[in-house]
């Protein structure tokens, strides 16, 4: 990577932290807990970084380290969505 | 070269829909389906990886997945709603050390290729991902033996603590350093590894038990951030993206509590809270007398009231007393006694604890105020009835300035004109410090576990019901 990617990649980093603050600022109390599951799961997005990292054919120890990078994050994202949907089931308004 | 392309449009697709998801989240009437959606894009971004032309290994891939969904799924169709901390801070934990795992094997790969000479972006931004990572996997493990009560959940200090994490992270930033400069020589590399791991027990491990609202808050936001580095090191946008808006969030959570409790994060995380402050205040207040009183005379009262304001905290989850609540308050409201519940923002071991707990007792979300929208209505409320709460109804905070939690700001359960405390005791709360409104005339205390006193006052009520 050169730097003129490494400021590309800056520019996105910069830009979604505007995104998130923006977007997560007006969440109501209510729903901090499953926001929180919810944002959790979604970190396991190192699930993308895992698959790669799992993909060489041979058996060498960096293949190794993230095939269990992928058991962690897959682990961490299904929960993480599957207790998250079951929390926000729970949420509802007066009958 | 266009399947490449194809994945970083698929990439691009992922990112917004992750950010719509984030966005429906934030609304009662749309979070479902905003948690859908961002699954959705994570199942995009997954599939899309898979016809990334270096992933050939589809079997162990698809064995890992399989058996990961399956343990992920079951646990997360288990968990009690009273454990949602615990299961939180253990994702949490799973999503750094995944981090750490993808970024040593970008290292160990590039570090093991003779030919190459590791750039020194890349090892900036290993180093990083494994800092960080490594941070958060074992603090994470640190907070749910706290929250599972394997570790002393109450704040464990030693004298040098400080001085101790001050010279490790000196030290790791120095072995950092040295990766940099020379990012073949793997032992540097395990150094930062083995210290990393290590502050994050020494930093999580001083924080007590109503802490940690603030520490999973962070955490959470350090998961992001790890994954965001991970994408750094992977020069991947959707890791970036998607970790900026974890981390974000995070951010924001860990602001909220500070503020609910009138501390700065710094305070918090330097920890030991509960030990200093007890001294100071046990020393200039008299002994409280308290008035008992019991099961059958709490029912008349709640029998002759017409407006009640229920007050849970973390001892109604111990006790899993949320269910007989809702009975409590369905038997009330038929009764024409109208029934809200104010909730502190800290109340519980995570930010929005008591409002699952109540959700999942199918008790309507609108009927849950927030601290700030029913402090005035306490004055006008024939009954407080506090289950498991201590600090968050403490009037010193308002009235004391001797007092260590002087500021905070609390739920005014005081100007009620009666209050109820189901307790199980006259312990402290958290803070160490007695609650004066223990002392109060217009309070009573109904000791015992939460679950069952509730339980007694709900089939009192019904035998006056019937009489």
């Amino acid at each position: 990577m050169n730097a003129e990617a490494l400021i590309v990649l800056l520019y996105v980093l910069v830009l979604a932290s505007f995104v998130g603050f923006e977007l997560i600022s007006k969440v109501p109390p209510t729903l901090h807990t499953p926001l929180m599951s919810g944002s959790n799961a979604i970190s396991g997005i190192t699930i993308v970084g895992a698959i790669v990292a799992a993909g060489p054919l041979d058996h060498s120890v960096s293949k190794w380290l993230g095939v269990a990078a992928l058991f962690l994050a897959t682990l961490n994202v299904v929960g993480g969505y599957v207790v998250t949907d079951r929390m926000l089931k729970m949420f509802k308004k007066k009958k | 070269m266009t399947t490449d392309l194809l994945i970083q449009i698929a990439y691009l697709v992922a990112s917004v829909l992750f950010i719509m998801g984030i966005k429906m989240l934030g609304k009662t009437s749309s979070a479902r389906k905003g948690n859908t959606l961002s699954a959705v894009a994570m199942f995009i971004a997954v599939v899309a990886t898979l016809l990334n032309s270096q992933v050939l290994s589809f079997t162990e891939i698809f064995v890992t997945i399989l058996i990961a969904s399956a343990v992920g799924w079951f646990a997360a169709q288990r968990v009690e709603m009273t454990n949602m901390p615990e299961m939180v801070a253990i994702f949490n934990g799973f999503g750094g050390a995944s981090s750490v795992l993808v970024a040593a094997s970008e290292y160990w790969r590039q570090a093991h290729e003779a030919s190459l000479t590791m750039p020194v972006v890349v090892a900036v931004t290993v180093v990083i991902s494994i800092l960080i990572g490594a941070v958060t996997f074992t603090g994470s493990l640190v907070a749910f033996g706290k929250l599972k009560g394997l570790i002393n959940g109450r704040a464990i200090t030693f004298t040098g603590q400080h001085a101790l994490n001050a010279l490790l992270f000196l030290a790791v930033l120095a072995f950092s350093v040295l990766v940099v400069l020379d990012p073949n020589f793997e032992l540097w590399m395990i150094a930062v590894l083995a210290i990393a791991l290590l502050l994050g027990v020494l930093t999580v491990i001083p924080i007590g038990g109503a802490d940690m609202p603030v520490v999973i808050s962070l955490l959470n936001s350090y998961s992001g951030i790890a994954a965001c580095a991970t994408g750094f090191v992977l020069n991947n946008q959707v890791l970036i993206i998607t970790g900026a808006l974890v981390g974000a969030s995070g951010i924001i959570l860990t602001q909220i509590m500070c503020k609910a409790m009138n501390r700065s994060l710094v305070n918090v995380l330097l920890g030991g809270f509960g030990q200093t402050g007890g001294a100071a205040a046990s020393g200039g207040g008299e002994e409280i007398v308290v008035k008992e009183v019991g099961v059958e005379e709490s029912a008349m009262l709640f029998d002759s009231a017409s407006s009640v304001i229920i007050v849970p905290g973390y001892g109604m989850a111990v006790a899993q007393a949320q269910h007989v609540v809702r009975e409590l308050t369905d038997l009330l409201e038929k009764r024409g006694t109208s029934v809200k519940f104010a909730i502190h923002p800290v109340a519980g071991r995570m930010p929005g604890h008591m409002n699952v707990l109540l959700a999942e007792a199918n008790i309507p979300y609108d009927k849950l105020i927030e601290m700030d929208h029913i402090n005035d209505e306490f004055a006008n409320t024939d009954i407080c009835l506090i289950i498991g709460a201590n600090d968050v109804v403490n009037p010193a905070a308002r009235t004391n300035p001797g007092s260590p939690i002087y500021g905070m700001p609390v739920l005014n359960a005081d100007k009620a004109r009666t209050v109820i405390v189901c307790k199980r005791g006259m312990a402290a709360g958290y803070a160490g410090i007695e609650n004066e409104l223990f002392g109060y005339p217009n309070c009573l205390m109904l000791f015992g576990d939460a679950k069952a006193s509730m339980t007694k006052v709900v089939s009192e009520l019904k035998e006056m019901a019937t009489a």
